[in-house]
């Protein structure tokens, strides 16, 4: 029988992916480091995510690594994909060699595999850098009243700063926070500008000073801009860090 | 405080550049520069020790530059190690320009600290003859072309990285800033070097030419012999 037109058309060659996986497994006092190699067909526009989730269903259970959005905006799935963070769901295999290398986020502490416990981590800088609205006198304030107005242009800069879905990439990139274990990162400076901004926090400079004024807070940044550059969220991570460094070392002379 | 001495020192670098060079100019131009640090269009005479104060100025300011950079090495094993497996993993230009300033730095603690204590201690060694006799005869040369290599590309780094660190950065122009910049510092850098280089090689020509009557100081207008008339 002729092959109709349509069988003549060549299909684009699929590729076979090499996925190499460090693994281990920090709570099996047997289990030590190594990294583990998957190969799998791949399909169009695949993400890591679903990658991981076929090697998971079809060829080891026992794959560990985090999601829950798979669309970037839980942060969860941040991981080291050859050698960069990134978050997983939000990475085509198209963009990335035939042989692609995975590690789970240095910096913080391991789970098991790919899976980190940021939480862990953003809980301690968020009580350590108090962010969350700081207001005096708070039983005072009448919590049946309509809410003060705020101009649209200061909601969308908060907004902006807030899009932060703590997913620790900026951690995991910054050098400075790799060696320095107490550096309070871009994820931990973002927030202070974000409720330096926010008029609702009556905190001022010298509150904000005392909490990143210091080696671990602003003035231990080097700049080496990692965070800038492998923030999934593409947050103005330079500029605030540049804005807060200008306003800090005000504050401090 | 590193920043800042940083800068000052970039400063005083990006201007040496400029009088060292004068010798592009020729010898007479140059004989008028050593002079002016010499305080001669000022006091009618010659004092080099006010180019060995000055010398001993930036000697103090590479000293607490380099003190207070000190405190951003990795000074503990684990930093270490931690910090050199980022490296190798993430291949980012801005981390690897500032690994390159750490090594730049460590060389310029040894290099720059040698230059300023030769001219602490012979501040009246400069001039058109005196200086190329110390490049070519007292294989100077091989200092001031590392010195030249090391000092250029730390500073150009310097530069870039301070305008990131503290410059006027805007949600709007950031991107733009950052490559300007970064196009600029490699400008820069390549300017100096070429301009260094240049001027370090008219020396070691001066030198060589001069290299049997070592010692002797230039007199404007004697030797027309050996500078080709000038």
């Amino acid at each position: 029988m002729k092959p109709t037109p349509m069988q003549t058309i060549p299909l684009k060659q699929s590729r076979t992916l090499r996925i190499e996986i460090l693994r281990h497994n920090p709570a099996d006092p047997d289990s030590h480091p190594h990294l583990q190699v998957f190969e799998i067909e791949e399909a169009e526009t695949m993400t890591l995510f679903i990658a991981l989730t076929e090697i998971r269903q079809t060829q080891d259970a026992s794959l560990q690594f985090d999601f829950v959005c798979r669309a970037g905006i839980c942060g969860s799935c941040g991981m080291l994909i050859n050698g960069r963070p990134g978050l997983a769901c939000r990475t085509l295999t198209r963009e990335l060699p035939d042989t692609i290398r995975l590690a789970p986020l240095p910096g913080f502490e391991l789970i098991g595999d790919l899976s980190v416990n940021t939480g862990k981590w953003m809980r301690g800088m968020s009580e350590r850098l108090e962010t969350w609205v700081h207001r005096e006198n708070i039983e005072a304030i009448d919590i049946d009243a309509v809410e003060q107005r705020m101009a649209p242009e200061l909601a969308e800069q908060l907004y902006e700063l807030e899009r932060c879905i703590e997913c620790g990439c900026c951690i995991a990139a910054c050098g400075t926070a790799q060696m320095h274990e107490d550096f309070v990162g871009a994820a931990g400076l973002n927030q202070i500008a974000r409720f330096r901004l926010d008029p609702r926090d009556t905190r001022s400079d010298a509150d904000y000073y005392e909490l990143v004024g210091d080696e671990s807070g602003v003035f231990g940044c080097m700049t080496l801009l990692g965070c800038e550059d492998y923030c999934p969220k593409n947050l103005p991570l330079a500029v605030q860090l540049a804005f807060l460094r200008r306003k800090m070392a005000r504050q401090g002379l | 405080m590193q920043g800042l001495s940083g800068l000052l020192l970039v400063l005083f670098v990006w201007a040496h550049m400029f009088f060292e060079s004068s010798i592009l100019l020729g010898k007479d131009a140059m004989l008028w520069v050593t002079h002016m640090f010499e305080g001669v269009h000022v006091f009618g005479e010659p004092y080099p020790q006010l180019v060995s104060a000055a010398a001993l100025v930036v000697f103090l300011l590479l000293a607490l530059h380099a003190g207070l950079a000190l405190r951003r090495l990795p000074a503990r094993a684990r930093e270490y190690r931690a910090i050199h497996t980022h490296l190798r993993s993430i291949h980012h230009a801005d981390t690897t320009v500032w690994y390159v300033q750490v090594v730049t730095g460590f060389a310029l603690f040894f290099l720059a600290s040698a230059h300023l204590i030769q001219v602490m201690l012979q501040p009246d060694a400069i001039g058109p003859y005196a200086s190329s006799d110390r490049i070519w005869s007292g294989r100077f040369w091989i200092l001031y072309a590392l010195l030249l290599i090391t000092v250029h590309v730390h500073a150009g780094a310097g530069f870039y990285r301070l305008v990131m660190k503290w410059g006027p950065l805007t949600a709007a122009n950031a991107a733009a800033l950052r490559r300007r910049t970064r196009t600029l510092a490699i400008f820069i850098v390549g300017f100096f070097l070429l301009l260094g280089g240049a001027s370090l090689a008219t020396y070691m020509k001066i030198g060589y030419e001069h290299r049997a009557l070592v010692g002797e100081r230039y007199v404007p207008g004697s030797h027309a012999d050996l500078n080709g008339g000038e």
